[in-house]
């Protein structure tokens, strides 16, 4: 692998994307083993530093850190210390006296992944650092599309929400466009970031359009909390104009695969019908998820390489 | 510097004679077909396992159970050589509980993929009884390993190798001793 | 940095003299009795005098920056009069004006009164601006008249914006009376909402929260209006977008009561410099695109922006040490003004170096209405003496600030100030 971190899909070379797409494959076949556990790891140690609350993507971590043998240990950081950010520094730096081989890290700020390689010298993964990067959902929704589709370039991927708040969306854009496929954001023209498509990438608010366009949809949740500072006018709203309901789609006779990151605002961005629907593939995301953070786990860490 | 050579040990005849004996002593050893399950490694085992198949076929009219497996994230150098599976990996579907498993390999040296191979297999059961079959054993065992059934013994110095090629990979079936 | 006390006779020989106002740049020798200038070109000192070779330096003004934040009283961990004159000095920097913004803020006469004494003891000469409104908090105006009678030379409530615009125009009706620009240090806040960096791509590939460039020049346009209106002396602090440098063009060709400044890091950064998310680059107004920088420079060129200043802003590491969201906005600047200015406007932007002491030594002190004939004799000396040519590199032991958060740290500069002579010393920058 070209770098010794995973801090961002900006730049990441293609050839490394393709390898993680492929190993996480083989970890899934080990996944669907009676005796899910392979010794790769064993002996190194790794640490989930989460600053933030995330229940599932910590989850998808330890799990995958487990069944490559390695040891875990898991630090949460309250928030009343982390909005003071003191802390930060000094949580490093205990963490790098004690001997660890890679840190795991969510922060609520964007570069908080990238700041954190001034302290330590060991390897960091960002599991997501504010509204700026998630590489691994990133990697583990490309592996999910390439196992549905066979392959990503050309692919048309609508996504779809609040993307100006989202590092699945930037990550996605990233790495989808360094693959070759297309992308369309929709969302409300107040939560679409200023100058994205300076990125490559094409912007439509209208829902319809898109879904009859793409090849699948990455469906974002919507908080709530948009509602104050005048960017979202009402939940009603925008699940009237985005919201992805099986009316919307019976209106379009077409398969359309759905995604969607998790954790999912049932009735709002997404209804009960869709997400529990066979076009749906969230659930093959969340083993993908495993399986594609097995793969990093083992590339990053594992001794050095020589293929 | 002394000038490497290339020597033909065994020709596709020889081979092919060599695999079918494997397959008659396979069964005559285990009183004929039933609860045998081939595994072969990843990569030549493969075509190996599925040859000795198909002449058990011939021999028994069974078609026995077959599997394959890509020991890459059983290796014992894991600390030191970080090396990249194969896409086509590791496939068992069928279990091993309380088979007698075949494991096919090309050439048999170190033993550790051996070893790989047996710590790999616990992870999808119990087999009553694991064997080892190999087209070529070529000596210089570094762990306490036997083979159960060979094609050939090829005993080899420092500096020299054995390389199968095989119809499946390589367009021919050859045995080459490089030194 | 050596500081000595100037030699009842000294004589900077061999130099090239450099008369900013009268256009003057030509071999020559300047002699300097009991502190103040005796003589230039033609001199005839004592056998005695204290001779320093100038051969190849440029003997000049010395430098006066109207924006630095030298945190006394208050934050006297990240900076004092005292360390802040030593950065000055290293700057080549014989005259500051202190903005109020400390803790508490400086809106009495009293406190003008504070920075008055404390200077005494200081090597160079350090003036108070005064804030606009009581507690800086935008309500009601200060005491202008008694501040001014105890030594405020301009009023700003700089880091803060008078967002009303009522309180604005009383402001300037009110200082208009004494002669004295207001500052307002231009910022929507409510359109900046929480920006840290520029609206462009790049803030977009960062994740971080960005304010486009009419979030200053909005605002700067009211003011201007305004000063318009009022007819009254407007100064633009640390312009930074290339559509305010549009208004205050506009607004200066109708009216002669408006001046402008610009600070180095606008003139050297871009947003594009962000991508590691180094916080000494978080600056308010923040580092914009190329093109905003090409306008500031065609501002200086064309007379529209009249002034350099480096709105030194000094935060310790602790402060800075912090993610990029969370670490406040500035960084230092006196120490690296001359060797960034000089390599981006002579070297790399063919401005004329008489031009570049313009906009360090006599224009900034005519906008606050100061003596600017630095050379007529009889003048207390206060002299900047140069290379302009010499490439160098910034590095921490060039910092003389308690705080070190600057960007310059490893940039190449072009230009370096080699003595300063003011209040009777002269300062050896080794």
């Amino acid at each position: 692998m070209k770098n010794k971190h995973l801090l961002g899909l900006k730049d990441f070379p293609s050839e490394d994307i393709k390898k993680i797409i492929d190993t996480s494959f083989s970890f899934k076949e080990v996944l669907n083993r009676p005796i899910k556990k392979v010794p790769s790891l064993q002996g190194k140690t790794i640490v989930n530093l989460f600053f933030e609350n995330s229940t599932r993507t910590r989850i998808s971590f330890e799990l995958a850190q487990k069944r490559l043998s390695a040891d875990t240990v898991n630090f949460s950081a309250s928030s009343s210390s982390l909005s003071k950010g003191e802390t930060f520094k000094d949580t490093a730096q205990n963490i790098e006296a004690m001997k660890i081989d890679a840190v795991v890290m969510r922060h609520p700020n964007p570069g908080a992944a990238l700041h954190l390689t001034n302290y330590i010298g060991s390897i960091i993964i960002n599991a997501g650092d504010g509204a700026h990067e998630h590489p691994t959902q990133a990697l583990l929704d490309m592996t999910t599309l390439k196992e549905k589709f066979g392959y990503l370039k050309g692919l048309k991927i609508g996504i779809v929400g609040d993307i100006s708040h989202s590092r699945v969306a930037l990550s996605n854009m990233y790495g989808l466009k360094t693959m070759g496929a297309e992308i369309t954001l929709c969302g409300p023209a107040t939560l679409i970031p200023p100058f994205i498509e300076d990125l490559g990438v094409n912007v439509n608010y209208n829902i319809d359009e898109v879904i009859e366009w793409a090849d699948a949809l990455n469906i974002l949740r919507i908080q709530r909390e948009r509602m104050s500072g005048g960017l979202l006018p009402s939940i009603r709203e925008y699940r009237n104009l985005f919201g992805i309901s099986s009316e919307r789609l019976a209106k379009h006779k077409k398969e359309l695969v759905i995604m969607h990151p998790g954790p999912m605002n049932r009735g709002v961005e997404i209804d009960s019908s869709v997400a529990d629907s066979d076009q749906a593939i969230i659930l093959d995301q969340v083993l993908n998820g495993v399986a594609s953070r097995m793969a990093i786990l083992y590339l990053l860490l594992g001794g050095k390489e020589i293929n | 510097m002394t000038p490497s050579k290339t020597k033909q040990i065994m020709d596709a005849e020889s081979i092919n004679r060599s695999i079918t004996r494997l397959a008659h002593e396979i069964l005559e050893h285990n009183n004929g077909p039933d609860n045998i399950i081939l595994i072969g490694i990843i990569t030549r085992g493969e075509p190996l396992a599925k040859r000795l198949r198909k002449l058990i076929e011939n021999i028994t009219n069974i078609k026995i159970p077959i599997g394959f497996l890509d020991i890459t994230f059983h290796r014992d150098d894991f600390r030191t050589r970080l090396v990249v599976p194969q896409i086509k990996g590791t496939d068992i579907h069928d279990s091993i509980d309380d088979k007698i498993v075949i494991l096919v390999d090309d050439v048999l040296f170190t033993g550790r993929t051996i070893r790989a191979a047996m710590d790999e297999l616990n992870a999808f059961g119990r087999p009553s009884n694991i064997q080892l079959a190999v087209l070529v054993d070529r000596g210089h065992r570094e762990l306490p390993i036997r083979p159960d059934y060979v094609g050939k013994n090829i005993p080899t110095n420092e500096g020299e190798n054995v390389k199968v090629l095989l119809k499946e990979f390589d367009k021919k079936d050859l045995v080459i001793l490089n030194s | 940095m050596k500081i000595s006390k100037l030699n009842k006779n000294t004589v900077l020989k061999g130099g090239i003299i450099l008369d900013p106002i009268n256009n003057i740049e030509k071999k020559g020798d300047l002699y300097i009795k009991d502190g103040k200038i005796n003589s230039l070109f033609k001199i005839d000192p004592p056998k005695e005098a204290n001779v320093i070779d100038c051969k190849g330096l440029i003997i000049t003004h010395g430098f006066m920056d109207m924006h630095v934040h030298f945190r006394e009283p208050g934050r006297e961990d990240k900076e004092t009069l005292n360390s802040g004159s030593m950065a000055a000095l290293k700057g080549g920097f014989t005259r500051v004006c202190v903005m109020p913004n400390t803790q508490p803020p400086l809106d009495s006469p009293e406190s003008m009164r504070y920075i008055i004494d404390r200077s005494e003891e200081c090597p160079i000469h350090i003036h108070p601006i005064g804030s606009i409104s009581k507690g800086q908090e935008g309500k009601e105006l200060t005491e202008m008249g008694e501040m001014i009678a105890e030594g405020a030379v301009a009023f700003s409530d700089d880091g803060l914006p008078v967002e009303n615009s009522r309180i604005m125009r009383r402001a300037l009706e009110y200082s208009n009376m004494f002669g004295v620009p207001i500052i307002n240090h231009a910022e929507d806040l409510c359109l900046k909402d929480d920006g840290v960096m520029h609206e462009g791509v790049v803030s977009t590939q960062l994740g971080l929260k960005s304010s486009p460039g009419i979030t200053e020049s909005n605002m700067i346009h009211r003011d201007l209006e305004l000063a318009d209106l009022t007819q009254s002396r407007l100064h633009v602090p640390h312009v930074s977008s290339s559509r305010s440098v549009e208004h205050i063009n506009v607004m200066k060709n109708k009216n002669n009561n408006i001046t402008a400044e610009v600070s180095p890091h606008h003139l050297f950064f871009t947003d594009e410099d962000l991508t590691g998310f180094d916080t000494n680059l978080k600056v308010a107004p923040p580092i914009r695109s190329n093109s905003d920088r090409k306008a500031l420079i065609k501002g200086v060129k064309d007379g529209t922006i009249n002034c350099i200043a480096t709105d030194h802003a000094p935060h310790t590491s602790e402060e800075k040490e912090k993610t990029f969201d969370l670490a406040p906005f500035g960084m230092i600047g006196l120490e690296s003004c001359f060797g960034v200015v000089n390599k981006v406007l002579v070297k790399e932007n063919k401005i004329k170096l008489n031009k570049l002491i313009q906009l360090l030594t006599c224009n900034p002190r005519k906008n606050l209405g100061f003596d600017y004939d630095l050379f007529k004799i009889g003048t207390q000396a206060e002299i900047t003496v140069l290379d302009p040519n010499v490439k160098w590199t910034f590095t921490k032991h060039d910092i003389f600030s308690k705080s070190k958060n600057s960007p310059f740290v490893g940039k190449e500069m072009n230009g370096k100030i080699i003595f300063t002579i003011v209040k009777g010393y002269l300062s050896e920058i080794k």
